[in-house]
């Protein structure tokens, strides 16, 4: 209870005006009228979504609601049939993946995916910021800065014990970290996080809540989680899917109350 | 400043390896050919002209695997189309040594003997400039790079990987192989290019001449053995390997895929050009059967049986398989086939490391092998429940968390 408490003092019941103020800033992620169909499935149908900078969101919503096929949309993994996405003020719809990362989305996948031949010293360094060409790699070296970058990240994540170990041995808790640790270094405009908590233990959620938290405010930050007490005590404001589109959005206990959500989860 | 661990490469953590490398290109580079050369015949230091030959060969050969390695040991993509490109480099060779055979060929004209024979007037267009070794080096280089950089952008881009990749890479060889078997192609059709006289003005009889050619693939070896060990300790090599393990990742982590295959393959196919040109000075012939198929596929065998992905090994799988190869094709001549493809099978399931590793002992490598292990465990458990998968010491500790909005909606008063 007292969770939903906290949620509705940051947000409150002036959120409105105080989205119309920010919407002078232009926004960050604009997702107008997206669809995309698998054989005929709509998995998006007609999303529209904004986003603004330095916003925390979370995106709940039922098995199928299309959540991570919105990310895949928004990283350049799956091409809209129809609709636009544009980030920072540019058209990424037709974009490649890593044209889409060089502007400053960063994804961390739903099943951790860190590299399992490398330490965990060169996953960070693989992702630092910086030129990815080929003749660059060749000859660089990572600079003080990115050194610096690497060093506080390992702190962050808890990982600085374990730099020299090789990632395939890390535990499924320390991979999601490390992943999350990835994003960090190559310092994006906004993150995308798929289910950063499925799998973990108790003290390794409340570490996760910790991190995230830490990156509220200066980063951008998109959750997708099934699990609403984490989403709960992170999230300003909550984006509900449902087949494909946007059911409902605002705080948390007004997304609760919301009798469209409560009849789709309860299936009234 | 923090001390932080020096970024090392990922897979050739073994110091011992470019020193053992070093030690075969100077056995192959100057000690084959000078004993050859300085010592008498009747000495026991003495070096057969047979060895000579054989030892330039294989040389050439542990270039192609160590090439190969490049590709498929660290950036994951197995090709079967790197006899291809051997050939492609040797036939460049060839085409130089059958231009300074000038007027002395059999029909004593100034066209090479094939195109006599097939009543061609004058030569090609595409056989301009082979006067000139340096032209025909180059193009020894070029042309290989080339075909590889074209085929390479196109297959990388569509996104073919794995084993798709590697059987379209041997349609193209055996597409190259029946262009090239055709008289018309101008490339002596099935006899190839043969009956060499001298390379840069020396003749290719004289001893001397094949022990500096030996010495040449030696050197070939060492630079081919440095470049890629500079590829692959650069920060561009550990994201080579990282492509290898996990591609979709590393297309996140910002680096274009398409990029770097074509890099690597590229420069794969160049090395490979190079040791074709030293080949075919040595063994004196290049035809189509370079072409085939199984020529290919050999390559891989030498990569495997060596070790992948340390370099190294390849080195030792070349020369192994093929002096085995010509020892045994000479004592056993029926028995050869049997061998190799037992070796390639118990290589495979009994030391997938291949041999350096098993030697080694690479604690790195086993480690890798524990990591893939343990992921592979949680993949099985995380398949077999829900996307949420709570520890069973989490379980015990505390109540799982809620999966569905519904879960705590009910929850809520």
């Amino acid at each position: 209870m007292s969770t939903v408490v906290e949620a509705s003092k940051i947000t409150g019941p002036s959120a409105r005006p105080e989205v119309r103020e920010v919407a002078a800033i232009a926004p960050l992620l604009e997702v107008d009228k997206v669809t995309v169909s698998f054989d005929g499935f709509r998995a998006l149908n007609e999303l529209t979504l904004t986003l603004m900078p330095g916003e925390l969101r979370c995106i709940v919503g039922p098995n199928g609601a299309g959540k991570t096929t919105m990310m895949d949309v928004v990283t350049g993994k799956t091409r809209p049939d129809t609709g636009t996405v544009r980030f920072a003020g540019r058209d990424v719809t037709r974009m490649t993946e890593h044209a889409i990362v060089a502007l400053g989305i960063g994804r961390k996948f739903q099943r951790p995916t860190v590299f399992p031949g490398h330490t965990v010293f060169e996953n960070l360094e693989l992702s630092s910021q910086g030129g990815k060409g080929v003749f660059r790699m060749l000859r660089a070296h990572l600079t003080t800065d990115e050194r610096l970058a690497i060093d506080r990240t390992l702190e962050l994540i808890g990982l600085a014990d374990h730099q020299r170990q090789l990632g395939g041995l890390l535990s499924h808790g320390q991979k999601q970290w490390l992943e999350i640790g990835m994003l960090l270094v190559s310092q994006p405009k906004m993150l995308l996080v798929d289910e950063p908590v499925a799998g973990m233990t108790q003290q390794e959620i409340e570490r996760t809540e910790e991190i995230l938290a830490s990156l509220a405010g200066e980063h951008t930050v998109v959750v997708v989680e099934h699990d609403m007490d984490f989403v709960r005590k992170i999230a300003t404001k909550v984006t509900v899917l449902h087949e494909g589109s946007v059911l409902a959005e605002g705080s948390m206990s007004e997304v609760q109350n919301d009798p469209r959500v409560i009849e789709v989860y309860l299936g009234a | 400043m923090t001390s932080l661990a020096p970024a090392r490469g990922p897979a050739i953590g073994r110091p011992w390896a470019t020193w053992v490398t070093a030690a075969v290109c100077v056995v192959v580079g100057v000690l084959v050919p000078l004993l050859n050369v300085v010592t008498p015949e009747t000495s026991i230091l003495h070096v057969s002209a047979v060895t000579v030959a054989l030892t330039g060969k294989l040389t050439c050969y542990a270039i192609v695997a160590v090439a190969m390695d490049l590709v498929w040991g660290f950036a994951g993509i197995l090709s079967l189309c790197h006899g291809l490109f051997f050939a492609l480099g040797g036939y460049a060779m060839g085409m130089y040594l059958m231009r300074v055979i000038g007027g002395e060929g059999m029909y004593r004209s100034a066209l090479p003997d094939f195109m006599v024979f097939l009543d061609w007037k004058e030569l090609p267009w595409y056989w301009r400039g082979f006067d000139h070794f340096g032209f025909a080096l180059v193009m020894a280089l070029l042309v290989p790079g080339l075909l590889a950089y074209v085929f390479g952008y196109f297959a990388f881009r569509s996104r073919i990987r794995g084993v798709y990749f590697s059987i379209v890479t041997q349609a193209v060889t055996y597409a190259a192989m029946l262009l090239f078997f055709r008289n018309a192609t101008g490339f002596g059709g099935n006899n190839g290019l043969t009956d060499f006289k001298r390379i840069l003005g020396y003749s290719l009889r004289e001893p001397s001449t094949r022990a500096a050619l030996c010495a040449a693939s030696g050197a070939g070896l060492a630079l081919t053995y440095l470049l890629c060990r500079f590829v692959v300790r650069s920060r561009a090599g550990r994201v080579l390997t990282a492509m290898r393990d996990v591609e979709a990742k590393v297309r996140f982590c910002g680096y274009d895929p398409v990029a770097y295959k074509l890099f690597a393959w590229t420069l794969s196919a160049m090395l490979c050009g190079l040791a074709g040109a030293l080949y075919v000075p040595q063994v004196g012939i290049i035809n189509p059967s370079e072409m085939q198929t199984s020529s290919s596929v050999e390559i891989a065998i030498w990569a495997a049986v060596g070790g992948r992905g340390t370099l190294v090994g390849p080195i030792f799988g070349a020369y192994l398989v093929n002096g085995g190869k010509s020892w045994l094709t000479a004592a056993f001549p029926t028995a050869w086939l049997y061998v190799l493809g037992t070796l390639f099978v118990v290589i495979t399931l009994v030391l997938p490391g291949g041999l350096v590793r098993a030697f080694s002992g690479a604690g790195r490598g086993r480690d890798l092998m524990a990591g893939w292990i343990r992921d592979l465990a949680s993949k099985r458990a995380a398949s077999g429940t829900s996307s949420n998968v709570p520890l069973p010491a989490a379980n015990l500790a505390a109540p799982a968390p809620p999966t569905t909005v519904a879960a705590t909606d009910q929850e809520e008063p």
